[in-house]
């Protein structure tokens, strides 16, 4: 038992907890990631379970999609160029919409709860948990763009990083936002998925995801204005298609920097009062 | 180890209505104790032992706990204090290797010492051959010992314990305390716990503290307290209806005697102490020629202790304690 005992007076004395504020947070953030990612990394197989409704919308919808939208000019000729990016960021949207739902269980359980009161600082728990979201995302992309290779989907390597990079961006904002929700609603657990629900589809649809918003009314295409995943799903596809330079690359940085920025901003906030 | 001073947490449910929930308690627990929080639902031991673990701002008064103010120097409490709180402490989704492990990376161990210690707790508390399981595998009493070892992790000089064994049947609450006890022994912690069980603070306890309705109603061992509050119950069974009457006299002259009761033969008193009055009783009673046929002494329970302080039993208003009957839960199913 006394091994027992020496072993643990270094951590009570805090000398091995960085004294640097940064570096405290950084380290924080760190350890709430790795624990995120376990259970993940466990069962990786979950990973390629939810790859199953994008398949289905790859599979079912891609299809009628270029049967029905060829010659209009808004596909010149592979559909799949113009189809894949945006079902990229759909997963991202499905996949990090609903991680909020992880936090509920853990206010739920008492797991949330135990961290609190640890010396890991309030930010830390959220911004680990947000990071965490790059991990699922990025192999979740990877395997669909490795999927659609043999039915003729055109890599470009170098847009493709960029558009990786840029998914995860939107990513951090989505999953920020989902744990905001998840923070926020936390006493009335069953309000989480109507939030989700009421906002993920306008988002999807939204953002001309599933078909071009050229052929919708006006007032769609103004409400689209207004939806930061229009401006990055435009950017997705000029990176897939290989263009870096083009300004609405730009824009869709702009867009997902701006989600990530309001998102971590909601969340800390809301995480810093979440024992209440 | 803990001082509070007029302690108080008020909660805003809306704009006309507010719930005192704890109204300025005044306590100081020293190194060494294990002091029992005892009360019936809501009577403000949870969200006392929410403010001492500095989950939630006192809305007035003090609290010092393990050297610091939990308001100004949260985070120097956080580094001192084990929590182990009403629910399950260690994610549902994870290994119970890996959540001992990660706490004490939280604590500041790097990732060798992290994993001995983790591997050490484990065996301490029973875990080993559970290492790898997924905590929801778990069953109540083995999710309960490993929260019990996350909590240890920083080898914590004071130990929160938020009603440790709800839901747990006898044969785990005492292993349980088996394991809290060695635990103790082992790191000389301080402990503090919250409890509904009347038989839980009696029999761990060495001091317990009576909560309701947010103040503290009492604060002593349990023996004294039963002493002092509740007294031996003397039941005394009369030959005769005369005797009887005789002997509620001789029960009325005893030390401390309050509550003398009788219906007929069957006669009984509270007195300070039961065992002790007994012969003198007995010899007075054979000299008064009064029929004496059984005698029996009840030592008091803390639920007695309850019921004369406030004028309600702990087993009525907090419920849980009560065992259901079939057609109760006939309606709750």
């Amino acid at each position: 038992m006394s091994t027992l005992t020496q072993t643990a007076t270094a951590a009570i004395d805090g000398t091995t907890r960085p004294r640097n504020a940064v570096a405290g947070l950084a380290r924080d953030t760190w350890i709430v990631m790795v624990r995120e990612l376990r259970p993940v990394l466990r069962d990786p197989f979950s990973l390629v379970f939810s790859l199953v409704q994008p398949l289905m919308f790859l599979v079912l919808f891609g299809p009628l999609l270029a049967g029905s939208l060829t010659g209009t000019g808004v596909l010149d000729g592979n559909a799949w160029q113009w189809f894949l990016p945006a079902i990229l960021v759909m997963t991202t949207l499905f996949g990090t919409a609903s991680t909020g739902a992880n936090l509920l269980y853990e206010f739920q359980t008492g797991a949330h709860e135990r961290m609190l009161v640890t010396p890991l600082s309030r930010p830390s728990l959220l911004i680990g948990r947000s990071l965490k979201e790059l991990v699922p995302l990025t192999g979740q992309a990877l395997l669909l763009i490795v999927v659609m290779i043999p039915f003729g989907f055109q890599l470009h390597v170098l847009g493709a990083l960029a558009g990786l990079a840029l998914l995860g961006v939107l990513g951090i904002g989505l999953g920020s936002l989902s744990y905001a929700v998840a923070t926020a609603v936390r006493r009335q657990d069953w309000m989480f998925w109507v939030v989700h629900q009421t906002v993920i589809f306008p988002l999807m649809i939204l953002s001309g995801m599933l078909l071009p918003l050229e052929t919708g009314p006006a007032w769609m295409q103004a409400a689209a204005k207004a939806n930061p995943l229009a401006y990055v799903v435009d950017a997705e596809r000029a990176l897939f298609a290989g263009d870096l330079t083009s300004p609405v690359v730009l824009w869709g940085w702009l867009a997902a920097l701006a989600t990530a920025a309001v998102g971590l901003l909601v969340g800390i906030r809301l995480m810093a009062r979440s024992a209440d | 180890m803990i001082h509070t001073r007029m302690l108080a947490k008020d909660f805003t449910l809306n704009r006309s209505e507010t719930v005192h929930a704890v109204k300025g308690i005044d306590l100081d627990i020293h190194a060494g104790e294990l002091v029992a929080v005892l009360g019936p639902n809501g009577a403000g031991k949870t969200t006392t032992m929410r403010m001492l673990t500095t989950l939630i701002a006192p809305t007035s008064g003090t609290a010092e706990v393990a050297g610091y103010d939990v308001v100004a120097d949260a985070a120097k409490v956080r580094r001192r204090i084990g929590y182990v709180g009403q629910g399950n402490g260690a994610g549902h989704t994870q290994r119970a290797r890996d959540e001992v492990y990660t706490q004490g990376l939280v604590y500041g161990l790097d990732r060798r010492a992290a994993r001995r210690r983790a591997e050490e707790l484990l065996e301490g508390l029973d875990l080993t051959e559970l290492a790898t399981r997924k905590v929801s595998d778990l069953s109540g009493g083995q999710r309960r010992r490993l929260d019990v070892a996350i909590g240890l992790v920083h080898a914590p000089s004071l130990l929160f314990l938020d009603e440790p064994s709800t839901g747990l049947d006898p044969q785990n609450r005492a292993n349980l305390w088996q394991h809290i006890t060695d635990m103790r022994t082992a790191y000389g912690m301080t402990i503090v716990l919250t409890t509904h069980y009347l038989d839980e603070a009696d029999s761990v306890a060495e001091r317990v503290i009576v909560v309701d309705h947010g103040q503290v109603i009492a604060d002593d061992t349990p023996d004294a307290l039963k002493a002092r509050l509740a007294g031996d119950l003397i039941t005394v069974t009369a030959a005769t209806a005369e005797a009887g009457a005789q002997l509620a006299q001789l029960l009325s002259r005893l030390e401390g005697s309050r509550e003398v009761a009788s219906d007929g033969l069957k006669v009984s008193a509270r007195v300070r102490n039961g065992s002790r009055s007994l012969p003198g009783l007995l010899n007075t009673a054979r000299l008064a020629e009064a029929g004496v046929e059984a005698v029996q002494v009840d030592r008091p329970t803390l639920d007695d202790v309850f019921l004369a302080l406030t004028g309600r039993s702990l087993r009525e208003s907090t419920g849980t304690a009560v065992p259901t009957t079939s057609t109760n839960q006939k309606e709750a199913a």
